[in-house]
């Protein structure tokens, strides 16, 4: 994973090439690591990752900020 | 307990084929005796299908598959309106084959659904009345999650604006009554999906519809499907359709508490799962669920070598690429997916013995990745 690959301000977890549901297992265990009320950058480029990340933040009580594959951003809410 | 693509042949529907079979039928179009008992078994048939969703039997026609009926219908009634356009609007989550042939007629607009699977009747009222809509299609229940459309107030709707719809009864066909069914002009379906032979297709088109064959045709089936039939497997999958007709309420009412103890069981002992569709507007024997942080690959395999058969929509366990456009559509989660259709001959200690296996497999898959 290379978190310098983006200009991102924040935790950047670059997921491309994993194949689902890595990024999402990704972000589970990532987004601890940033405080509540800011945000997680996710890239990612499998097909799953915009529909499987929204279900996600959906089930886990988190804001899908954005979603432009093989962009999202994902904001923590607790 | 995989029904995806379709339900095994019932017992009825196995034994009538044999016979016709061994009965020497003929071309139905000839006038010889053989011909004659050919055309005779071929109309009864057409009266059982017309029965079932409330059709003329000369309306009735069988296709060689499911999917051949959905591209007739959709690009039949496009090339049939073709002065008005050549647009055809469906739902997001309508099966592949319909998504398809809306695809190919150049224009195709697919109307959002709610998380549950519902069409937006708004969005779909707006779609439907944009100009140059040559025609509009939606299912009956859907063939993944089971969730069953408004279809009646979609119907409605069309009707208003002129626009005829196609009916997919696909999975609904024997499950859900639908000889009231009205609004519809074209309703396709398959005998797969009911315990008949996987090669009969349903194609009904009403009389006043404004249909062309998207095809080049012949004499058989009123110019609407080339070919001579196979009477027997159409014979056959009239049976079956028949067994459901007769039976079908009892099997359904069994199969739909079975759904519920299964949906019940899952939410109760596996953690971080997504249930799809809607839990009580729906036909009586699918469920579908995914598991967060699983792949559906391992996961399919697993419940295979534990002695469960079923069927993933994840993109990593079926044959493309992408994950089921179904559970995008509804914003369910589509990694970790198992598709499940129950059989007539599921049982309530199979149900039991599936909720046993599960929880293990997937705890033991979501430790394996370190979730």
């Amino acid at each position: 994973m290379n978190e310098a690959a983006s200009s991102f301000e924040g935790l950047s977890l670059d997921c491309r090439g994993m194949k689902c549901p890595r990024p999402i297992i990704e972000v589970a265990r990532r987004i601890g690591e940033v405080s509540v009320g800011s945000l997680l950058e996710l890239l990612a480029d499998d097909p799953a990752a915009g529909p499987d990340l929204a279900a996600w933040c959906r089930m886990r009580g988190q804001t899908l900020i954005a979603s432009d594959a093989p962009r999202f951003i994902v904001r923590r809410e607790s | 307990m995989d029904t995806s693509s379709g339900e095994p042949m019932l017992q009825e529907a196995r034994q009538a084929w044999l016979d016709a079979q061994q009965a020497e039928w003929g071309d139905p179009m000839r006038l010889h005796r053989p011909g004659r008992l050919a055309a005779q078994a071929l109309d009864q048939a057409r009266d059982v299908v017309a029965a079932a969703v409330g059709a003329r039997p000369d309306e009735v026609i069988f296709t060689a598959s499911g999917v051949h009926a959905s591209h007739a219908a959709a690009a039949g009634l496009a090339l049939g309106r073709r002065r008005v356009g050549p647009r055809i609007v469906t739902t997001a989550i309508d099966h592949s084959s319909v998504l398809a042939a809306a695809a190919a007629s150049g224009a195709h607009d697919a109307v959002q659904v709610d998380h549950e699977g519902h069409v937006d009747l708004d969005a779909w009222a707006a779609a439907v009345g944009t100009a140059g809509t040559a025609a509009a299609c939606i299912q009956v229940a859907n063939h993944e999650v089971g969730t069953v459309q408004p279809y009646a107030e979609a119907a409605e709707i069309c009707r208003r604006t002129d626009v005829p719809l196609v009916l997919d009864a696909t999975a609904a066909l024997g499950r859900i009554d639908l000889s009231n069914a009205n609004g519809w002009s074209v309703l396709t379906g398959w005998a797969g999906a009911f315990g008949g032979p996987a090669s009969v297709g349903i194609l009904v088109i009403k009389k006043n519809v404004r249909w062309r064959p998207p095809y080049l045709t012949d004499d058989y089936q009123g110019g609407r499907w080339p070919g001579v039939p196979d009477v027997p497997a159409i014979y056959a999958a009239a049976v079956a359709l028949d067994c459901w007709t007769q039976s079908g309420r009892t099997v359904g009412e069994r199969q739909h508490d079975l759904v519920d103890q299964l949906r019940a069981g899952i939410v109760q002992r596996v953690p971080d799962v997504d249930v799809a569709g809607d839990p009580v507007r729906r036909v009586p024997h699918l469920l579908t669920f995914s598991a967060l942080y699983v792949d559906g690959e391992t996961l399919t395999l697993e419940l295979d070598k534990a002695g469960f058969a079923v069927a993933s929509g994840s993109a990593c366990s079926a044959s493309s690429e992408h994950p089921s456009h179904v559970l995008a559509a509804m914003g369910a989660l589509t990694h970790g997916n198992v598709r499940i259709g129950l059989t007539q001959a599921t049982t309530s200690a199979e149900i039991d013995q599936f909720l046993a296996a599960l929880p293990p497999i997937v705890a033991g898959i979501r430790a394996t990745v370190g979730a």
